[in-house]
């Protein structure tokens, strides 16, 4: 299994990334190399082998529904890119 | 003798004994930081300032009796990608350049009740992706041992920092081999915690279930030191281990008879550089010498694991980058249509062009069609490298293996062709993905004299065998003592 030119479009899109001409051409060269080099572990008998999502014995973590305090307001708006009225702001979203 | 020429522990000892000021500790750092930096591009950004502003509480506090902590007035560097409250935090990215952080990730606030002295932040490849530091978006940093030659990745800033002596010890992070490389290339220590130990919050993620911090130092006792401020239990990083905490300084000791030292033959036949599989076949001697039993062990799967990297480290990558989207925090396009046109091009025109490889192929490999063949299989072959691992561990105590097939590299050398930069993680990224803890040392020097790194692996949650073996193999060679002549 290779990867096309359609396929890099298709996957940029999801990746919310635009590519020019040069750069398509260039990414569909080097996923194509990566993805055939990965296709060494279709050869690998996997039946019945649990896949494993990370490496700890540790699952649901819960802990008790206690109030904290968190960040002011102003700290956290300090990074965002644009503000109004104490919000992040963004462009509009529906005409 | 400069004072920045000292161990951690050293300096750590004469500052607590008030043979020095923290003062004098800063002013030699920061004069070994203005005759190098400018050579080497380490720092992203320089804390001089805050430093010596914390560097007069300290003394006060030590002057009037007080206990400041076992990093008492030590000057120590951070990665660019561990968050340090209202110190930028850039990741090396365009997307991060102007983010501050409002908080510290757990391993800063345990480092600052230690007492230490954050003196800046250091460059790295962009978002922790890459072996080189080349895909910096900020700079390029140079491997003190040749300017010419990189520095390893992806945390070649703190690497070069200890390297160079512009600080006693840096923090790094490893995802595929991002400390033990860099460690290998520029002659230094690094240690990649098993996963869990050390708690990641605050730690910009780059592939969650492989990430790990752990730190740089001129030699394992430092090293030693340096795991017992970072290491232990948090509540604020669910993937965090609960466990007793370890005196990891108990294990420094010149002993490793009775221990058993297990060599991956078939996994190092094939393409290693000549002078580093000499160094590595001396370094099991050294071990056998030192009493060590040598075992031989099966590794037939560690083979696949850079192909299962790749798929799982982007898959994962792909998630966390999705937060960037040019709204809360980081870098929004001037120019947008609407908000589709606001994502796209904040994302386009803010990460790199190696992020961006891997935020695709890690969209390629959990997209509907591709998802089992690709991202399953590779979680089924993740199960069946552990298993390898843990087979292995019934046989030995700890396994030896090169930290790297080579030595650094020129810049430019391998950046046309992936595959053979990634390569060179080919003995680190095993660890990561069976969790495992990981010691580089300095393990000798090739024909260009190049650093050569020797890695120790142990059982999860086993660092004090990686100390105790690492320390007895120092002790018996001593190549952490050779510097670079910068």
């Amino acid at each position: 299994m290779s990867v096309s030119k359609e396929d890099v479009k298709h996957i940029a899109k999801l990746s919310k990334l635009y590519l020019t001409e040069k750069e398509l051409e260039k990414y569909t060269k080097d996923l194509s190399n990566i993805v055939t080099f990965a296709n060494e572990l279709s050869s690998i008998d996997v039946e019945g082998v649990r896949p494993t999502a990370h490496i700890l014995d540790i699952k649901n973590v819960f802990r008790e529904d206690i109030r904290e305090a968190s960040y002011d307001r102003e700290q956290i708006l300090k990074n965002a890119p644009t503000k109004e009225a104490g919000c992040i702001s963004v462009p509009k979203v529906m005409e | 003798m400069e004072l920045y020429n000292l161990t951690l522990t050293e300096i750590a000892k004469k500052i607590k004994d008030r043979e020095v000021s923290i003062k004098d500790v800063l002013d030699s750092t920061f004069k070994r930081i203005d005759e190098v930096e400018g050579k080497v591009d380490a720092f992203i950004t320089i804390t001089r300032e805050e430093a010596y502003k914390e560097a007069e509480k300290l003394q006060q506090r030590l002057d009037s009796g007080e206990d400041i902590g076992v990093l008492g007035g030590v000057p120590i560097a951070i990665k660019d990608n561990i968050c340090t409250n209202g110190i930028k935090t850039t990741c090396a990215s365009k997307m991060l350049e102007n983010f501050v952080p409002i908080y510290d990730a757990t391993v800063i606030t345990k480092l600052k009740e230690a007492g230490a002295i954050i003196i800046g932040k250091t460059n790295m490849d962009e978002f922790a992706m890459g072996s080189s530091t080349e895909s910096s978006y900020i700079k390029k940093t140079k491997n003190p041992w040749n300017l010419e030659k990189v520095p390893g990745g992806s945390s070649g800033g703190s690497a070069v920092t200890v390297s160079g002596e512009m600080a006693f010890a840096a923090l790094g992070s490893d995802t595929g081999g991002s400390i033990r490389q860099p460690a290998s290339y520029c002659s230094v220590v690094g240690l990649k915690p098993t996963y869990g130990l050390v708690s990641r919050f605050g730690l910009i993620a780059y592939a969650s279930s492989l990430d790990q911090i752990g730190p740089f130092t001129k030699n394992v006792e430092d090293a030693a030191l340096m795991l017992n401020v970072i290491s232990g239990y948090d509540k604020h990083d669910t993937t965090s281990a609960n466990i007793e905490k370890k005196d990891y300084t108990k294990f420094l000791v010149n002993d490793i008879s009775n221990m058993k030292i297990g060599v991956p033959h078939e996994f190092v036949k094939d393409g290693v550089n000549e002078d580093v599989k000499a160094s590595y076949n001396n370094a099991i001697k050294t071990l056998e010498n030192a009493g060590a039993k040598i075992v031989d062990i099966d590794l037939e799967y560690a083979k696949y694991s850079l192909a299962t990297y790749y798929i799982i480290a982007t898959a994962e990558a792909s998630s966390n980058l999705g937060r960037y989207d040019g709204i809360r925090y980081g870098f929004r396009a001037e120019e947008f249509n609407d908000l589709e046109d606001l994502y796209n091009k904040s994302r386009t025109e803010g990460f790199g062009e190696e992020v961006k490889k891997r935020i695709m192929l890690g969209t390629y490999v959990l997209s509907s069609g591709y998802y089992d063949a690709y991202y399953k299989r590779a979680q089924q072959v993740r199960t069946l490298i552990i298993e390898n691992f843990k087979k292995a561990f019934e046989k030995c105590d700890a396994i030896i293996i090169p930290t790297a097939p080579n030595t650094a590299f020129k810049f430019g050398e391998k950046t046309e062709n992936p595959l053979e930069m990634y390569l060179e993680d080919i003995y680190t990224v095993p660890v990561n993905i069976a969790g495992l803890p990981g010691i580089s040392v300095p393990g000798g020097f090739d024909r260009d004299n190049m650093p050569i790194g020797i890695q120790f692996i142990s059982n999860s949650f086993e660092e004090e065998k990686l100390i105790k073996i690492a320390y007895t193999f120092e002790k018996n060679t001593n190549f952490n003592v050779e510097k670079p002549n910068i």
